[in-house]
């Protein structure tokens, strides 16, 4: 299950320009990474890169080299969908299938992987929805769509979707920037206990979220617009918020810019 | 813009569309004359069409001894006139569902190899090219069929015949060229081809990114986001595109005329030469009728009138419930 991330001379490329540049960095199991940083820093590329979601924007390409426990996802045999099926992601904005019933957004990661048990999928959509803090509020109507929700419960709804395949890694891409301050906390506390079971690496451009719910913080910045992100620094997220090694970290977190 | 900040300096009065008229500049004036001139030019012209074909239509049934809605036959010049539009409404229904079955699996089918597979620099010709064949005038399409089409089918209908006659539709009960149901739909089926795959391309490529990318990132391959995003998405949006192909189909003269061999025998055997439809024999016979003759057709005309408007105004109906489906509403 939850796997150790290992990043080493990563880059990625929209077209000729490069958006992020020589990163590496180590994530471990079981834990909260949360990356900071000001907007067009690549820290959102960063996590795409992740699970190889960056390469399916166009003109998007990575070097470097991604380990999950021992295994390069951008190895030569390596099919980026299988990748996405060990790595989950949940997005900024929620995203749940709109057409589709709870129940089916839930299952649908299932049944691409080959579950079409009607008792299997039942089971995992209950538990999926029991771990991502929704099924009391869902439980009486999995047949109803999922974008009849409200923001918080379709993101709710989205992590439920991602955890149902039981990843080894979740990825969070500014997961509570679309949603109001009580959803906010929910899925803060959401994510505390996600982390007993899975690798978890979030976005947030909300620093006190960061310091909430993280065990370690990366930031990245840019020199200039138009210059590529670099990671400044990762450490334990107490050092980053209170003693940062960089001058930069400091500066950033202590609002003088950004 | 200054709406969202109601604390600033008092707003600006707000722009109506119907300000501009308090000027009583003399340009202001005659566009403003044009523009609602042309507006009810346009409902005059409606009206006036419609009122005219029912007017004719009526005095053609009161004087038809036959039944209008059940006669297989069509002798309105005859005395007394005698004629029915079973045969033409059975035909121009069946021919223009055998283009939909045809057309809209390989329309879908065009769009989103345009929109999801092809690289770019192959989509943009690639939709050019399906967009010239809406271009081509319906005659030419008609001596097409004509010349190339039927020959060309003739093997086709007896390898239908052959191995699915029990089918019924399929079963060739008086062979011979293959002037018949069928080949109109086939004919018409590449004529709507490019209505229906340029809509629902439009469509397909209107799928929210964010739509896409959730099934992407569940691990899906390129068909299964298809089949999770784009289709349910894009499901109302090629319905509509279809409607819209369909009225075509109601409606085309030429080609089915130019094609078809008629005849006022009801036969759903696709392969047996013979039917009609409304547009195809109007243009058949108008040339030569008169008098009850003529209003007989325009009647005729009047029914394909109110098919093609319920076939349009369903059509728009579904584009309009569509914006529930836009998943837009998170």
């Amino acid at each position: 299950m939850a796997k150790r991330i290992d990043v080493s001379g990563l880059s990625a490329y929209y077209g000729s320009h490069r958006a992020i540049d020589d990163i590496s960095m180590t994530v471990e199991p079981r834990s909260v990474t949360a990356f900071i940083g000001p907007s067009g820093c690549g820290k959102s590329t960063f996590l795409r890169t992740l699970n190889r979601m960056h390469e399916v924007t166009p003109g998007g390409r990575v070097e470097g080299k991604v380990l999950l426990d021992d295994e390069n996802l951008y190895g030569p045999n390596v099919d980026p969908v299988a990748v996405r099926r060990t790595v989950g992601m949940v997005f900024q904005r929620p995203n749940p299938f709109p057409t589709m019933s709870i129940f089916d957004n839930v299952a649908a990661g299932l049944r691409l992987n080959g579950t079409v048990r009607k008792s299997e999928l039942a089971d995992v959509v209950e538990r999926s929805l029991k771990g991502a803090n929704l099924w009391n509020e869902v439980k009486d109507r999995l047949n109803k769509p999922g974008s009849g929700l409200s923001g918080g419960q379709q993101q709710r709804l989205c992590i439920a979707r991602a955890i149902a395949v039981e990843p080894d890694v979740l990825l969070m891409d500014e997961p509570c920037s679309a949603l109001d301050p009580i959803s906010t906390l929910a899925i803060e506390d959401l994510i505390g206990e996600l982390k007993e079971r899975f690798t978890i690496v979030i976005v947030t451009h909300n620093m006190q979220q960061a310091a909430r719910v993280s065990d370690r913080t990366a930031f990245f910045n840019l020199a200039a617009v138009g210059q590529p992100g670099k990671l400044i620094e990762i450490d334990e997220t107490e050092r980053i918020f209170s003693n940062p090694s960089v001058q930069a970290t400091e500066d950033y977190i202590s609002g003088r810019f950004g | 813009m200054a709406s969202t900040t109601p604390t600033d300096t008092p707003p600006a009065p707000p722009l109506s569309p119907r300000s501009g008229t308090s000027t009583g500049r003399a340009g202001d004036k005659i566009f403003s004359g044009l523009s609602k001139g042309s507006g009810i030019l346009l409902l005059v012209i409606m009206a006036s069409i419609a009122g005219f074909l029912t007017y004719r239509a009526a005095i053609a049934i009161s004087k038809d001894e036959g039944n209008f809605l059940t006669t297989f036959d069509w002798n309105a010049s005859a005395d007394p006139p005698v004629f029915g539009i079973a045969v033409l409404l059975v035909g121009t229904v069946i021919s223009s569902i055998v283009a939909m079955v045809i057309a809209v699996p390989i329309a879908v089918g065009i769009a989103l190899f345009i929109s999801h597979y092809a690289p770019r620099r192959l989509a943009a010709p690639i939709a050019y090219i399906v967009d010239l064949l809406a271009a081509v005038p319906s005659i030419i399409y008609g001596i097409w069929g004509a010349i190339v089409l039927v020959p060309y089918l003739a093997g086709l209908n007896l390898w239908l015949d052959q191995y699915f006659a029990w089918t019924y539709i399929f079963d060739q009960t008086q062979p011979g060229v293959a002037r018949n149901m069928l080949t109109v739909g086939i004919l018409l089926a590449i004529m709507i081809l490019p209505i229906v795959t340029s809509v629902s391309r439009e469509v397909f490529l209107q799928v929210p990114r964010m739509n896409e990318e959730a099934a992407l990132a569940l691990g899906a391959t390129r068909w299964e986001v298809i089949r999770l995003s784009v289709l349910p998405f894009g499901r109302s949006g090629v319905i509509s595109a279809s409607m819209l192909g369909l009225g075509r189909a109601l409606g085309e003269t030429m080609a089915v005329a130019t094609v078809l061999s008629p005849s006022y025998l009801m036969s759903l055997h696709l392969l047996d030469p013979g039917g009609g439809t409304f547009a195809q024999n109007i243009a058949a016979k108008f040339g030569e009728a008169n008098g009850v003759g003529r209003d007989a057709l325009i009647a005729s005309g009047l029914v394909l009138f109110v098919l093609t408007l319920l076939v349009n105004g369903a059509a728009r109906l579904i584009i309009a419930r569509r914006k529930e489906y836009s998943g837009a509403n998170a």
